[in-house]
């Protein structure tokens, strides 16, 4: 039974589709945020973690996912990045 | 008792849901998604999404997959596979199978590498099983204050199952393992979309390795494992955190020297002297700080929520879980006034000292108007739940006793 409800209710409603519906607020440098951070996960880790860090606790994890995670971003595209972060989604 | 979550559902799409998920109600659908104390936008990005093969959970991300566990499931001693939590840190997540599935065992520790295929590992090793918790370090991260960043879980980062296989101390020995490892080491077929991301590798003591209860699992409450929960073989080790219980399982390394990588080490830290911690990974401690080893006692009400209305002169069954690091529960108390006054709960069956406790209290208020519940376990050896929250920069090990509130009317 659960699992014909799962298979049911996936057809309706497949998760990892509904990744393409997630919109962030708009913003200067919404675009870039777009363009870099969905490379390696999708975009509801931002809303997730706010409203509760300020401009250099959102400078820290866009440092970390570059200088950790490897995240191929030009530092004044980083700077832009952080801004939209604390702008939109921070404290 | 009858809550209003133990009645069917009809979700907003027609169909008809066992198990409380909850459709038309807007209030009620928000308070399913988390306790209010989480962050507001963690509550406002939430919401119930199906996993392939899994019932509908609280989704945190989409990519990696970060889906929590609904409360009321925990109603059940054993959490069902199609809804056990899901915690990946890195995108790239293979479909396995076994045909061509082969765990490497090798490493500068032991003497005869070798590799062992499915079948062999569920052919030729005796298979054991363990009930165990199974409970991400972060579960209830999202109610540190301050907040701190980081998938931001509610209560359902956690289940407890029955897990199935081989044990790891007899693969090792099959292949020659040697005294002086001194850290047994895993990775799974998961990783980073970028080259570059450290891929999750992970690894732990010598002497938990070859503890007897930690396995090498095929099975979970006596079916394979779901692909969302590491198949077709995943680590399990009883009591600690399930950072330790890789996914996937590619290959086992024995190592002489403790193993350098990310995910070890600054990932996973917490604070010396902070908690009362009993094991010990030596071999990756810092002056200021060790991986985090078992997890701390806790409890958790799973049957009565924040704001739930009772009538007066109706008697209430409080009801929840309560477990440790593998001492196991000796004790749960309840309190119907906010902590002054405390009463032992009855526990239910003992189903080993690594699975979580059932436990639950019957009591009829003597007078009507807000009452704060709380819980409160105590483990074998004696420690106990904290009142005020132990911060630490991760937000880990945080078992505050919960006060719930509740109107009698």
């Amino acid at each position: 039974m659960r699992t014909i409800l799962a298979l049911l209710l996936f057809a309706a409603v497949p998760a990892l589709a509904q990744e393409s519906q997630l919109r962030l607020r708009d913003g200067p440098g919404r675009q870039l945020v777009e363009a870099n951070c969905v490379m390696c996960h999708s975009l509801d880790y931002i809303p997730m973690n706010s409203p509760f860090l300020d401009r250099k606790g959102w400078e820290a994890s866009v440092n970390k996912m570059i200088k950790v995670m490897g995240a191929p971003i030009a530092e004044a595209d980083a700077q832009k990045i952080a801004d939209y972060l604390a702008g939109q989604y921070g404290k | 008792m009858q809550t209003r979550r133990d009645f069917l559902k009809v979700s907003a799409g027609g169909l008809l849901l066992a198990g409380g998920i909850r459709g038309a109600d807007p209030a009620s659908a928000a308070d399913s998604l988390g306790p209010a104390a989480l962050p507001s936008g963690t509550l406002q990005s939430a919401q119930l999404a199906s996993l392939p093969g899994k019932l509908p959970l609280i989704k945190k991300s989409f990519r990696p997959p970060n889906f929590e566990t609904p409360v009321h499931f925990f109603n059940e001693a054993f959490t069902p596979n199609d809804a056990f939590f899901v915690r990946y840190h890195l995108a790239d997540i293979p479909q396995v199978g076994v045909q061509n599935w082969k765990l490497a065992v090798a490493g500068d520790a032991l003497d005869k590498p070798v590799e062992i295929t499915y079948e062999e590992l569920s052919r030729d090793f005796e298979q054991v099983e363990v009930a165990a918790v199974c409970m991400c370090s972060g579960n209830r991260r999202g109610l540190s204050q301050p907040h701190v960043p980081g998938v931001q879980w509610g209560h359902g980062a956690i289940g407890n199952a029955r897990w199935r296989g081989a044990r790891l101390r007899d693969v090792l020995a099959k292949a020659g393992v040697r005294k002086d490892a001194v850290e047994i080491v895993f990775d799974g077929a998961d990783r980073g979309v970028l080259d570059k991301t450290p891929d999750f590798v992970k690894s732990i003591p010598a002497w938990k390795a070859m503890d007897e209860n930690t396995l090498v699992a095929l099975a979970m409450n006596g079916e394979k494992l779901p692909h969302w929960n590491g198949f077709p073989a995943r680590i399990v080790v009883p009591g600690w955190t399930a950072t330790y219980w890789v996914k996937h399982l590619t290959s086992i390394g024995a190592t002489a020297k403790p193993y350098q990588g990310f995910w070890m080490n600054p990932a996973y830290r917490i604070p010396k002297g902070k908690f009362p911690i009993v094991d010990r990974f030596v071999s990756q401690e810092t002056e200021a700080n060790m991986p985090i080893t078992e997890m701390v006692v806790n409890s958790l009400v799973t049957n009565v929520e924040e704001g739930q209305k009772f009538a007066f002169g109706q008697e209430i069954t409080l009801a929840g879980v309560a477990w440790d690091g593998g001492f196991g529960i000796a004790t749960v108390e309840v309190s119907e006034d906010g902590g002054r006054n405390w009463r032992s709960a009855q526990l239910g069956s003992d189903l080993g000292r690594f699975s979580w406790r059932q436990w639950s209290h019957r009591f009829t208020p003597a007078r009507a108007g807000s009452h704060t519940l709380t819980a409160k376990a105590t483990n074998r050896a004696g420690a106990t739940q904290t009142f005020d929250l132990i911060f630490n920069p991760a937000g880990y090990h945080n078992n505050v006793v919960q006060r719930i509130n509740i109107e009698v009317a």
